[in-house]
């Protein structure tokens, strides 16, 4: 997994609450048996015509959003369903780091296991945020996990909160699974119990 | 004197493998369900690190979402869907991981087969890379849905690395009306709280409306958990639910199934314990639901209207309205049975379950579906079908002009062929509404199995309560 430092950009500005996964990556784009590659149809039904035209209306179709970095978006972004394709599309495109007030919980974590870093603001913030992404002379965002601040195209800075694990793991770009089989003694020692108290679940 | 835990909290309690420092937790878990769809990208992570599946038998995979619904003898048309069924059966094989493929006669969809085959357990912990694993919470398992990375953890540690989440009762007072099913109560709940309003939270469902849902009414509460939000449903465990689960071939036998029972009676929420949140619905008085948006807290009862925009509570959430209403292609203030129905979808992990099929056939029995109707009926599994058929159910939507399908995910997601054209409308017994959902610019109308029998006969949506309905 790539680490995420700090991150400088172009934010497009989503003005919409509950983007749904359907929307990022629809189903049909599933069908793949790769993580790579799914960029180009990110948000497809919302980016271009059944006929593969642009739809010129849609932010990421507009200069300078075609380079986006970062996503502003509304409450409740990304809920849905667990498909891990909407991130690996977010960040195919070359989207690092998306700013809501709200995020569902499933595509909250599978984020950091992409190295796409959620952020959390307040209503009054994202309004902000959104104001300046929605600036098409300069719509810059800075995201810098280790200060835990976005520095606004003003220069203003807001400051976010995120859970220290995570942050820690974005930061050196750490692999979950090797972590975890650095405790196998204490899942062998849970399972030898388990088997003894309730051994129906071992088949 | 202990203190009083709730069924979550016991669950959870029960199956912390070891707590981090940095508010992480390392949870086991009992059942692991995979799919073709989210689970290629974990087995090749497995194997670009000589990683082995820690339990196969606790493991347990399916070919669910991109299978067709008719003419399985020719195979899967669709290189990419063909390719990706393939994939989950090479994977399993290498792996050692039980798979039923396309043909097997467990086949089905994933939701329902883990409790149809007596894989779900209570007091379990259960996941699978799908959101609707929630499902399975019916059954006083912890069951929630991970992505595929999470998904490629649990194959090689038999664990979650995971926060714990906060716990919401939801107490439903009252009793169910006549014409009204689990599906009319979760869609009432997420009507009320909104597809945001259980994030982070495990909600547990309480109060006589739930116990007295059968099992399948339960399975329908809880896999639409999602939909409002949470991590996952729960419902205690009760004599339902051994009766269901009694006798399936991987549910426990003899005297284990003796002690499984014993433990599963201490399950149930304590008297007194805490929740981090509580809200109490009253469904006494609801009618049957319907959605009229793009979102599924976007729903009215049938004897309501299609809402205006100029009545929400925020610019947010006026420009959502505005947006589904011009996808759905509705008038503000048309009385919802005056909306005319395209399709009808009757299937999915929410309604496909024998109960479901038999409410659908007892409104169908002798009709005829509407000319202008295209109506189908995927059951849940291929027992299901089977069962079914033997009840004649299959007879009762033919002679009425359905079409019989297969079991799989089908027209719920339209990963394989079963989709709603563009611009046409299609009253569905799934769980999702959202925008390209049953197709590109297809709209959907979520209803329970008995409302969607009755809108095909009707060719629009219709009160199932009313005499002629």
């Amino acid at each position: 997994m790539e680490k995420f430092t700090k991150l400088s950009g172009v934010a497009a500005p989503m003005d919409m609450i509950n983007i749904d996964t359907d929307q990022i990556i629809p189903k049909l784009h599933l069908r793949t048996i790769k993580r790579t590659g799914l960029g180009k149809v990110l948000f497809d039904e919302l980016r271009f015509t059944p006929d593969g035209t642009e739809i010129p209306e849609f932010i990421l179709n507009q200069e300078p959003y075609r380079n986006s970095k970062i996503i502003v978006a509304g409450d409740n972004f990304g809920c849905g369903s667990s498909r891990e394709h909407a991130p690996w599309a977010l960040l195919d495109f070359g989207i690092r780091c998306v700013i809501s007030t709200s995020f569902a919980d499933i595509f909250y974590n599978n984020c950091f296991k992409n190295g796409i870093l959620p952020v959390t603001v307040t209503k009054d913030q994202l309004d902000a945020l959104m104001a300046d992404a929605a600036d098409r002379e300069n719509p810059e965002l800075t995201v810098d996990l280790e200060t835990q601040t976005i520095t606004r195209p003003n220069g203003a800075t807001v400051s976010f909160e995120i859970d220290e694990f995570r942050r820690e793991c974005l930061l050196n770009g750490l692999d979950d699974i090797g972590l975890t089989l650095q405790k196998v003694e204490k899942i062998d020692s849970f399972e030898a119990q388990q088997r003894e108290s309730q051994p129906w679940l071992y088949r | 004197m202990t203190t009083p835990r709730t069924l979550f909290d016991k669950i959870w309690d029960s199956h912390l493998v070891d707590t981090l420092d940095d508010g992480l937790n390392i949870l086991y878990i009992d059942r692991h369900l995979l799919h073709e769809v989210l689970s290629p990208q974990a087995f090749e992570g497995l194997r670009m690190e000589g990683r082995t599946v820690r339990r196969t038998e606790a493991t347990l995979a399916v070919a669910d979402h991109n299978v067709p619904t008719t003419d399985r003898g020719k195979g899967i048309e669709d290189p990419e869907s063909r390719l990706q069924v393939e994939t989950l059966s090479i994977n399993c094989k290498e792996f050692g991981v039980p798979v039923f493929d396309m043909l097997d006669p467990r086949q089905g969809i994933v939701h329902v087969i883990g409790p149809e085959q007596g894989f779900t357990l209570p007091g379990a912990t259960v996941v699978c890379c799908d959101s609707h694993t929630a499902t399975h919470g019916a059954f006083g398992a912890l069951a929630f849905g991970i992505g595929t990375s999470e998904g490629e953890h649990v194959l090689a540690t038999q664990t979650l690395r995971t926060s714990k989440p906060k716990n919401m009762r939801v107490l439903i007072d009252g009793s169910l009306p006549v014409g009204c099913t689990g599906k009319d109560l979760i869609l009432a709940i997420i009507g009320e709280i909104g597809t945001a309003g259980g994030t982070g939270h495990v909600i547990e469902f309480c109060g006589q409306a739930i116990r007295d849902l059968s099992m399948e009414g339960r399975m329908t509460v809880s896999n639409m958990t999602i939909e409002g939000g949470a991590r996952a449903g729960l419902i205690a465990p009760d004599e339902k639910t051994f009766e269901y689960l009694k006798g399936r071939p991987m549910a426990p036998k003899g005297a284990q199934w003796e002690a499984a029972v014993a433990y599963w009676k201490t399950l149930p929420s304590d008297e007194g314990a805490a929740y981090d949140r509580e809200i109490k619905i009253d469904v006494s008085n609801i009618a049957p639901q319907v959605t009229w948006g793009t979102s599924p807290e976007d729903v009215v009862p049938i004897t309501g209207r299609v809402p205006d925009p100029k009545d929400a509570g925020s610019d947010a959430k006026r420009s959502a309205m505005k947006r589904s209403l011009d996808y759905m292609g509705l008038t503000p203030g048309t009385p919802m049975t005056e909306i005319e129905i395209d399709n009808v979808f009757i299937g999915s992990c929410t309604n496909s379950r024998i109960e479901d099929l038999r409410a659908a056939a007892d409104i169908v029995k002798g009709r005829k579906v509407a000319d202008r109707v295209t109506a189908m009926v995927s059951p849940g599994s291929t027992i299901i079908k089977e069962q079914a058929e033997d009840e004649g159910l299959d007879r009762v939507f033919i002679e009425a002009g359905f079409e019989w399908r297969e079991a799989g995910c089908s027209m719920c997601l339209g990963m394989n062929p079963d989709r709603v054209p563009a611009g046409k409308r299609c009253a569905s017994t799934s769980n999702r509404n959202f925008e390209g959902r049953q197709g590109r610019d297809a709209r959907t109308h979520l209803v329970s199995p008995a409302m969607a029998a009755a809108a095909a006969v009707h060719g629009r949506l219709v009160d199932v309560r009313d005499a002629d309905a």
